[in-house]
Order: C-alpha cells, then sequence, then structure tokens
C-alpha cells in the first residue's frame, strides 16, 4: 500500500511537471543503460542484480519522469574494458542512452567513463573499487557513489593502526585494484604511525594461497590484510585459517561484498573486520528496501546494488527537477541536491562528483552469533563520511 | 571471372554499408577480419595452428596506442611501427616455433604468447588489468579527422584492403604455391630442395604483422588497447573464426569473423547474454561435427556440385 501511494504520488508529481514546464527531453524518452558483469566473477556483487535496482528504481519514481517514459536497458561486459567501452560506445551513438549506471570492474568502468565523457553523457558509477574517477581520471560526468578504496583503507585500516596494529603485511591481488588498494592502505598506516612490513602480490584467480600465506607467517606482522576481491578473499582467508595464521594474527579483509561474506565459512571468517558502504539490516528503512529486494532478486543485496537504486534515483530526481536530460543541466542539479535515501546517510555529493556518506566498520558474525544465513554482520561503527574519504582535489573541482 | 563478380559486389557492399549500419561495429568487424585472414594464413594454406596469434594482435595495438598518446605520432606512422614490432616478435617467435609441427607447434606458439601476455599484464606502460584507455584517434595524414565515425570506417576498410590484397597476393604467387605444397606434403616440398623451415618463417613473420596491423587499426577504433587482445582466449577465438568461416579460403575468416562479431555484438545486449560462451561454444562444435569445411568452405562445394 506504501509502495503504492508512493508510486501514485511519483506520477502525479511527474504528471504536473510535464503539463506545467516545457519538458525538454531528448528522443522523448530518458534511458539508462546499465553495465554489469552478468556472468563473470562479480556476477553476483553488480550483475543483474543492479539491474533490478536500477529498474526498482525507476518503478518506484512512477516509470515516468516530466511525462516521458524511463527505459532501463542492459548489457553484459564480460569484465573486458574494451567490450564495456565498445558497448557503452554503441549506446550513445546509436541507443540514445541518457546516462550510464551500474559499472563494476574498475577497468572496465575506466575504459567506459572515457566515453561517456567524451560524447558529455553522465557516468553513474556503483560497485567500481578505485579512486581515479574523481581524482587523476575525474570528470564533470563521472557520479562515483557507493564506496572507493579510500573509504576502504580508512574504514578498516585506520582504526586497527590505532588500536596498536602496527605491522602489516598485504596479499595483494596482482593487478591495477589490488595495487591501489594496497597503495592507499599503506599510506594510511604509514600516516598513522605503523608500518608496513612486506608484500605478496598473488595473481587474479589463485587458487592455491599457500605460498604466500607461509610468507605472511614468517614476516612476523601484527596483521594481514588481504587487498584482494571476490573469491580471491574467500580463498586467501581460507588457506590462512588452514595454516593457523589465523590464530597467530588478525586478518583484515579490505572488500568484503556480503555475497563474498556469506559464501565464507562462519567459523574462519568469524570475528573478521571490514569495510562497507552498506548493510542490509541496518534500519527499518533498509529493511524495507532489502525485503522488496530480496523477492525481486532472491538473495540479500550488497552495497552495488542499494547504491545503483540509490543513485538512480537521484538521477531522476535531478532530470526532474532540472526540467531536461541535458547532461549539464543535470548534474548541476544533481550536485546541488542533497541525496538522502536508505542508503545515503548525512549524505552530499561533492563538485568531483564522489558522493560522500556515511560507511560502517562492521565485524563478520561468528557462527553462534547468526540468526540466519542472511544475518552476516555486526556493524562496530559508523565512519562519518568526510573520515572515510580523502577531501576533493582542486583540479577536480567541477563547479 | 566468377570471384572477381563476388569482390566486386563485396566491395560495393563495403562502401554503402556504413549509412545503413552502427560505422563502429563495421569497423570493428574489418578489425577482426583481418586478424583471421592473416591467421588463416598460417593454418589455411601452411596447414600449422598457431595458437599464440593474440600476442600479434596486442603488440601491435599496444605498440601504435603508445605512439599515438605519448610522440604525438600521425596514425598512419603510429600503425605502421605497430604492424612492424608485431613483425619483428613474429620473425622471433616464428624462427624458435616453426621447427616444430602439429601440437607441438601450437604448444610452443601458446607459451611464447602466454610469455608476452605477462609481460604486458605487468609491464606499467600498458596500464595492467585497466589497458591502455583513451588513445586518440588523430588526423590521418595531419589532415583527415579520425575522430568522425565515417572516416574512420573508411580508413580500417582502407586497411582492410591492403591487408586482403596482401594475402591474396601471397597465396596466389610462387611463394603460396610452395606453402601449400608443404601443407600437402611436406617430406615431398623438402625432397624437392625446398628449405620448408624458411618458408614456413617467412610465412609466419607475414602473418604476424597482418595480425599486428589489424590489432593497430583496432586500437584507434576502440581508442583502447585492453589485455583483452594478448589473451590466450583471443587465439582461440581467432581459430573460432576461421573454422567456421571456411579453414583454406580465403573469404572464410571474413565471413567467419562476421559471424562471432555479429553474435557477439547483438547477443551480449539481450537476454541471451548469460548464455553467450555457451551458444559458441555449441556452434564451434556443430561446425566441426557437422560442415567441415566451414561456412564458405561448404558453399563452395554445393556451388561445384550444381554449377562446377
Amino acid at each position: 500500500m506504501k509502495m503504492m501511494k508512493k508510486t501514485l504520488l511519483a506520477a502525479s508529481v511527474a504528471a504536473v511537471a510535464s503539463s506545467a514546464a516545457l519538458a525538454n527531453v531528448s528522443d522523448d524518452k530518458v534511458k539508462i543503460g546499465v553495465l554489469a558483469d552478468m556472468g563473470g566473477t562479480y556476477a553476483d556483487i553488480c550483475g543483474q542484480g543492479c539491474v533490478t535496482a536500477t529498474q526498482m528504481a525507476v518503478e518506484d519514481f512512477g516509470g515516468t519522469v516530466l511525462g516521458k517514459p524511463i527505459e532501463v536497458i542492459s548489457a553484459d561486459d564480460q569484465l573486458k574494458p574494451d567490450v564495456g567501452s565498445a558497448i557503452v560506445r554503441k549506446w550513445i551513438e546509436n541507443e540514445q542512452v541518457d546516462a550510464v549506471g551500474g559499472m563494476v570492474s574498475s577497468a572496465v568502468t575506466g575504459a567506459a567513463t572515457k566515453v561517456t565523457t567524451d560524447a558529455k553523457k553522465i557516468a553513474l558509477i556503483s560497485t567500481s573499487a578505485s579512486n581515479a574517477f574523481t581524482t587523476k581520471a575525474c570528470s564533470p560526468y563521472n557520479v562515483h557513489w557507493t564506496y572507493n578504496v579510500v573509504a576502504l583503507a580508512n574504514g578498516t585500516v585506520k582504526p586497527m593502526v590505532e588500536a596498536g596494529k602496527k605491522k602489516w603485511f598485504f596479499i595483494t591481488a596482482d593487478y591495477a585494484f589490488g595495487h591501489a588498494l594496497e597503495g592507499v592502505a599503506t599510506k594510511v598506516i604509514n600516516e598513522n604511525g605503523g608500518e608496513v612490513v612486506g608484500a605478496a602480490r598473488a595473481p587474479l584467480g589463485t587458487t592455491d594461497f599457500s605460498s604466500y600465506i607461509l610468507q605472511a607467517q614468517s614476516s612476523g606482522a601484527d596483521v594481514v590484510a588481504l587487498a584482494n576481491a571476490g573469491n580471491d578473499t574467500v580463498n586467501s582467508l581460507k588457506a590462512a585459517s588452514e595454516f593457523g595464521l589465523t590464530q597467530m594474527m588478525d586478518v583484515a579483509g579490505l572488500l568484503v561484498f556480503t555475497p563474498n561474506a556469506q559464501a565464507m565459512d562462519p567459523n574462519v571468517a568469524g570475528g573478521m573486520r571490514t569495510t562497507t558502504g552498506f548493510y542490509w539490516d541496518l534500519d527499518d528503512q533498509t529493511r524495507e528496501w532489502s525485503k522488496r529486494f530480496m523477492e525481486r532478486h532472491g538473495s540479500i543485496p550488497a552495497m552495488g546494488h542499494a547504491g545503483a537504486y540509490s543513485m538512480t534515483m537521484h538521477y531522476l530526481k535531478a532530470v526532474e527537477a532540472a526540467g531536461t536530460d541535458d547532461s549539464d543541466a543535470v548534474i548541476k542539479k544533481m550536485k546541488e541536491m542533497k541525496p538522502d535515501d536508505f542508503f545515503s546517510r548525512n549524505a552530499t555529493l561533492r563538485a568531483d562528483g564522489r558522493m560522500v556518506h556515511d560507511m560502517y566498520y562492521v565485524e563478520i558474525k561468528k557462527p553462534d552469533e547468526r540468526r540466519d544465513d542472511n544475518d552476516i554482520f555486526k556493524v562496530v561503527s559508523t565512519i562519518p563520511g568526510d573520515q572515510a574519504y580523502a577531501p576533493m582535489l582542486p583540479e577536480c573541482n567541477f563547479k | 571471372m566468377k570471384i572477381n563478380k563476388v569482390y566486386v559486389v563485396l566491395l560495393l557492399l563495403a562502401l554503402v554499408a556504413p549509412f545503413f549500419l552502427y560505422p563502429v561495429f563495421l569497423a570493428k568487424l574489418l578489425c577482426f577480419a583481418l586478424f583471421a585472414c592473416a591467421f588463416n594464413l598460417m593454418l589455411g594454406y601452411v596447414g600449422l595452428l598457431s595458437f599464440g596469434h593474440a600476442a600479434f594482435l596486442g603488440t601491435g595495438g599496444y605498440i601504435t596506442g603508445w605512439l599515438m598518446m605519448n610522440s604525438g605520432m600521425t596514425p598512419e606512422l603510429a600503425i605502421l611501427l605497430g604492424t612492424v614490432s608485431a613483425g619483428a616478435l613474429g620473425a622471433i617467435y616464428g624462427k624458435l616455433s616453426v621447427k616444430r609441427e602439429g601440437i607441438y607447434f601450437a604448444m610452443v606458439t601458446l607459451a611464447l604468447s602466454q610469455l608476452v601476455f605477462f609481460i604486458y599484464l605487468q609491464a606499467p606502460f600498458t596500464g595492467g588489468e585497466d589497458g591502455m584507455q583513451g588513445v586518440p584517434r588523430g588526423n590521418l595524414f595531419g589532415m583527415i579527422d579520425l575522430s568522425d565515425n565515417i572516416n574512420m570506417y573508411y580508413f580500417v576498410l582502407a586497411v582492410f584492403l591492403f591487408g586482403f590484397w596482401l594475402i591474396h597476393r601471397t597465396i596466389h604467387s610462387p611463394f603460396g604455391q610452395v606453402l601449400k605444397a608443404i601443407r600437402e606434403n611436406e617430406p615431398r616440398a623438402v625432397s624437392l630442395g625446398y628449405n620448408v623451415n624458411d618458408y614456413k618463417w617467412v610465412a609466419f613473420t607475414i602473418s604476424a604483422a597482418l595480425a599486428g596491423l589489424a590489432g593497430s587499426t583496432k586500437t584507434l577504433v576502440f581508442q583502447l588497447a585492453s589485455l583483452t587482445d594478448v589473451h590466450w582466449h583471443m587465439s582461440g577465438e581467432v581459430v573460432l573464426m576461421t573454422l567456421v568461416g571456411g579453414v583454406g579460403t580465403i573469404l572464410g575468416p571474413v565471413v567467419g569473423a562476421g559471424v562471432i562479431v555479429t553474435m557477439q555484438n547483438y547477443l551480449s545486449g539481450g537476454e541471451l547474454g548469460n548464455y553467450l560462451h555457451i551458444i559458441m561454444g555449441f556452434i564451434f562444435v556443430v561446425c566441426v561435427l557437422a560442415f567441415r569445411s566451414g561456412i564458405v568452405g561448404e558453399f563452395q562445394k554445393v556451388w561445384k556440385r550444381n554449377f562446377g
């Protein structure tokens, strides 16, 4: 019923807006393309789920904006930058897409945002980790919503260093994302008086982590940080537990998505701390949305899913407020308006396109703490956005 | 005579196509068609299955991309140097691999191309997993603006026609006759006094250079060079294209590339996106089991039976 009301309200607002203002919508529709990984390593993190979340936002908004229909299309980037950029190019040049959403792998996003920037279209980045999109590769049309490597490092690493865990060892995914995460975390460690005693680089998709774990074991570190994601995190943690590393030192997962946390053995992963941009079981608001998402998608939402919903909603609101789908006008409105929903808490969208919001320092629950399979995290503390994210770079201030 | 008519019709189609279809898609298709033609020179005319051609595609792409971004060269020069680099790499790899045959040759080329893959994965100039992004297309000869998709397409078409002509010329030269002789019966070619390893080596180098040309051009089209181009999946994909189209026929790889690229293009966006690899695998199996000489090969057989 509540949902119904919302829809009606949104629809009537849209109807009024469209009849009142001279709506200026290109091609008589607002079209959002969702670029995601449908069948690869990150499919659980932002695959079909991101498409579903985006569609939910469109439906909750009423299906139309400024009297014109909103259309959502999607494609599989296969985690390849060339495939992703080709799809986005085709969408923009040939299929009248107004904004590109979804986006997982930072490599694909890097390539895709080059295309969107050249074409002056808005890129709504949900699940990519790299902080490059609002720093060295910043663009007036980039909007980076859910989290980034800086927030993860600040969230997870800082409290541990402050608590006296000074010596760190990294097990890093040996490609751009892992290096970036390790670099950012190293900076946080050094700034807070800790030191990095070593690092082992494991290729993406390693299944046997034993040699890396042995290096970590002999390093004499207080903490072993896993600067990897997805199955690599799951496998490295498993190896760490088999070698008894988890008893000797702390293990910090720098990027643990809910589906990965769910896949890990609670006996092993229980007690491990990490940082997330969203957790479904936070309060009534998050539970209400997450229940609806679960009904549609079948599993609990990861932070990227919630982010995809939230950013789509904000984009649509900005289109309505701007009275047009012209990218420059919409991005200006997006940055003026404060994002505020179940996902975006104490949030602002900065001029550089970074959405700064509260992050959560969480601990993976031990088996005896769990109610059911979906009961994964316990929130240790809330990290205010300005402490989690790095300040804006002057050259990325697109006012 | 009959074949020439086919060529004229195809050329006319290629000239008008960008006004009906998306030019970037067509340009991609032509790049892969050239790549498959280069590969077919080895598999179809020398009878050697190289499982490492991605190394040359990627090398051409990365070198051209790097030059475009850092040297301020015009595109034609960058492409030329990319092609030469791929050719040089091909000359080295060819020297090492042509001494072996069959499965051993395939394994040696695969191993060598994996070496290149890991170098590109780690080398800072390639950008690793991110790939080399935002390569400018530049102005052809300093005059024609390639950022216009139609201009780009006609440039790619010209490059493709050059590559295709070169392969056609090679196959129909005395040199090409020797290659076919080696394919049919290597001991006999040896007994006739030909130094077969040198012939194979030259063919391998030409094939590598043309694969590099395809990679260089592709980088300009997409303004991106990535690890996908050097990954062994790419070496496999070109085998698939050539087999589907018809191995050992000059137009086969073009048709095969057309089929595979079109499929990837349309399936990745639709409902069947998740099943892309399954569908491609299925087609491969059907192709190998049911029509071994590929689309063009089967077509030629039917033509010969009825009209020849």
